[in-house]
């Protein structure tokens, strides 16, 4: 293994320890935006997308470029705005008699 | 090297950008630890990749730019108004598609690098390899576990496990195969052929291995992809040589692992036991589960008697399940909840771990109908209540309230931590029929003296519920 996996290696797992902490604080109602928020944290691979559609040789079509990008940028923007959106509807014990039948 | 090489000499601001990116991903999990700070750590988050992409952008040449907008623009209009016309019952399939993609962006990106990388040019390291070969098999298993696991959720196949006989043996195969493709690939990396070979047998592992995974332990399964689709991300990360890419990969496979020990804790199931038990595929023994219980009477009641008994009780707990997410029942129990609480009847709900299709599916249900997240407590935090609560309302949930899994040690699901309900003073199931629930199991919680059925389709019963708890 070169240092240079190791380092990487390195980074890797403290992350993850890191995660473990924090996520372990997340309570349970949120469940369901913490995992569309994950959603939209992977979609960092757009960052990897980008770099490889735009430096690869023609071996990788310009279609499949357009593909992968299409997937990742999917993930970034869905999973921000459907997070955002779940987490407007979060809202503690409204003020005695303000509840007035809410409708959609 | 790995193919970020600095096109730009602001390589080194470049990657302090990123580090901030990872930060931010960081504060933004953290402020989830609180619905109140939630949304702030949401854009905090947002902040963050922005900054990622606005960094890399300038590693970019911007003549190659054009068909790249293309595919992020289509990303973004797709991604948006799937996002805001998604409801909230889909939620599980939404993440499901997500996490496909993900998966499978991963996938494609470490093949373009192994593509790329071509060996005449260039050698890979068998440390390249070997990241390249795990990123695109967890990424391909991923995106097409995903797609079935969609596929099941969606309804457009059936939600009970698909099972054939020799099922692990060929999955064995399959995986087997992976394997020493895998194998060949960081043996010699040159060997095109043999790589296809592993990324096509993962994608079809990942059809696989989701056929024979039953709806409702779904939440286990979509918590798994998610976990999935982090390491994959992550690991792309280590073939690419970029931090940002391992510590959100990091992170988004700590937390899809986290929950997925959660889920199964919540079930009393190993993982093993879940993916490859096909639950629900046999009628278990039914029989046993009611000759412990006796009476085998069951008491059906009118919509006035239940109005009457939630109408004057003093603490009434509602336990919302799957079947509330089906009939899309949760504006109305919030509305019958409205009622009972101006009769000064103090209204709880009990939410099980796995009630639902996935992590925190109910919780999302009742916000959208404007349940303040106050009044949602969790199996821990509620079973202690029962024994005080006039009234237990069972909403479309069946088996996390079946007591057999307490007492009958024969059943399927006994030791599974469930929703005490049949501790409290009276039971009101609401139920379409007499169907037992997804795993098969009867549920001696419907037998019980203190229990009465109100069948119908939860909707409706609800609406009616309504009506006649005003005209008390």
């Amino acid at each position: 293994m070169s240092a240079h996996l190791l380092n990487e290696l390195t980074v890797f797992v403290l992350a993850v320890f890191v995660g473990f902490e924090v996520i372990s604080k997340v309570p349970t109602t949120l469940h369901t935006p913490l995992m569309s928020a994950t959603n939209a944290i992977h979609g960092i691979v757009l960052v990897g997308a980008l770099l490889v559609a735009v430096v690869a040789e023609p071996k990788l079509g310009a279609v499949l470029s357009v593909v992968v990008v299409f997937l990742a940028s999917l993930n970034v923007f869905g999973g921000y705005v459907v997070t955002q959106r779940m987490l407007a509807m979060f809202k503690p014990r409204a003020a005695p008699g303000a509840s007035g039948g809410v409708k959609k | 090297m790995s193919a970020v090489q600095p096109i730009v000499p602001n390589a080194l601001a470049i990657d302090v950008a990123y580090l901030v990116t990872g930060v931010c991903f960081i504060l933004g999990l953290r402020y989830l630890s609180s619905p109140k700070t939630a949304r702030a750590g949401n854009l905090i988050s947002m902040v963050g990749m922005a900054i990622a992409l606005i960094a890399t952008a300038f590693e970019l040449d911007f003549a190659q730019w054009l068909p790249l907008v293309f595919g992020l623009g289509a990303g973004a209009i797709v991604g948006i108004y799937s996002a805001r016309a998604v409801k909230m019952t889909a939620m599980p399939q939404m993440v499901a598609l997500f996490n496909g993609a993900g998966g499978g962006a991963a996938a494609l990106v470490s093949t373009a690098e192994f593509l790329k990388l071509d060996p005449s040019t260039s050698i890979l390291t068998p440390d390249q390899t070997v990241t390249i070969v795990l990123s695109s098999i967890i990424g391909a298993i991923s995106f097409c576990g995903s797609i079935i696991a969609f596929l099941k959720l969606q309804e457009l196949m059936t939600g009970r496990p698909i099972t054939y006989a020799g099922q692990q043996i060929v999955n064995g195969l399959v995986a087997l195969a992976i394997v020493v493709s895998a194998g060949c690939v960081i043996a010699n990396a040159d060997s095109v052929p043999a790589y296809f070979i592993a990324l096509g047998g993962a994608a079809l592992l990942g059809f696989l291995f989701v056929l024979p995974i039953g709806g409702a332990d779904m939440p286990v399964v979509i918590s798994l992809l998610n976990s999935f689709t982090g390491l994959a991300a992550a690991l792309t990360g280590f073939v690419l040589g970029n931090n940002v890419l391992i510590i959100a990969g990091a992170l988004v496979g700590a937390s899809g692992t986290l929950l997925t020990l959660l889920m199964s804790k919540a079930m009393n199931r190993s993982i093993t036991n879940v993916l490859f038990g096909a639950f629900g595929a046999v009628k278990t023994s039914a029989g046993d589960a009611a000759a412990a219980t006796g009476s085998g009477v069951i008491r059906e009641a009118t919509v006035d008697d239940v109005a009457t008994m939630v109408g004057y009780a003093k603490e009434v707990i509602i336990v919302p399940g799957y079947g509330m997410a089906v009939a899309q029942a949760q504006h109305s129990v919030r509305e019958l909840a409205d009622q009972l609480e101006k009769k000064g009847v103090e209204v709880k709900y009990a939410i099980h771990p796995v009630a639902g299709r996935m992590p925190g599916h109910m919780n999302v249900l009742l916000a959208e109908a404007n349940v303040p997240y106050t009044a949602l407590y969790d199996m821990d935090d509620i079973n202690p209540e029962f024994p005080r609560a006039d009234v237990a309302l069972v909403i479309g949930a069946n088996d996390v309230t079946n007591p057999a899994a307490r007492n009958v040690p024969s059943s399927p699901i006994y030791g599974m931590p469930i929703l005490d309900v049949d501790k409290a003073h009276n039971v009101v199931v609401l139920k379409r029929s007499m169907k037992p629930g997804f795993a098969g199991i009867d549920n001696p919680l419907y037998e019980n003296p203190n229990t009465v059925m109100l069948f119908g389709d939860a909707k409706s019963s609800i609406d009616k519920l309504i009506a006649a708890v005003k005209a008390l």
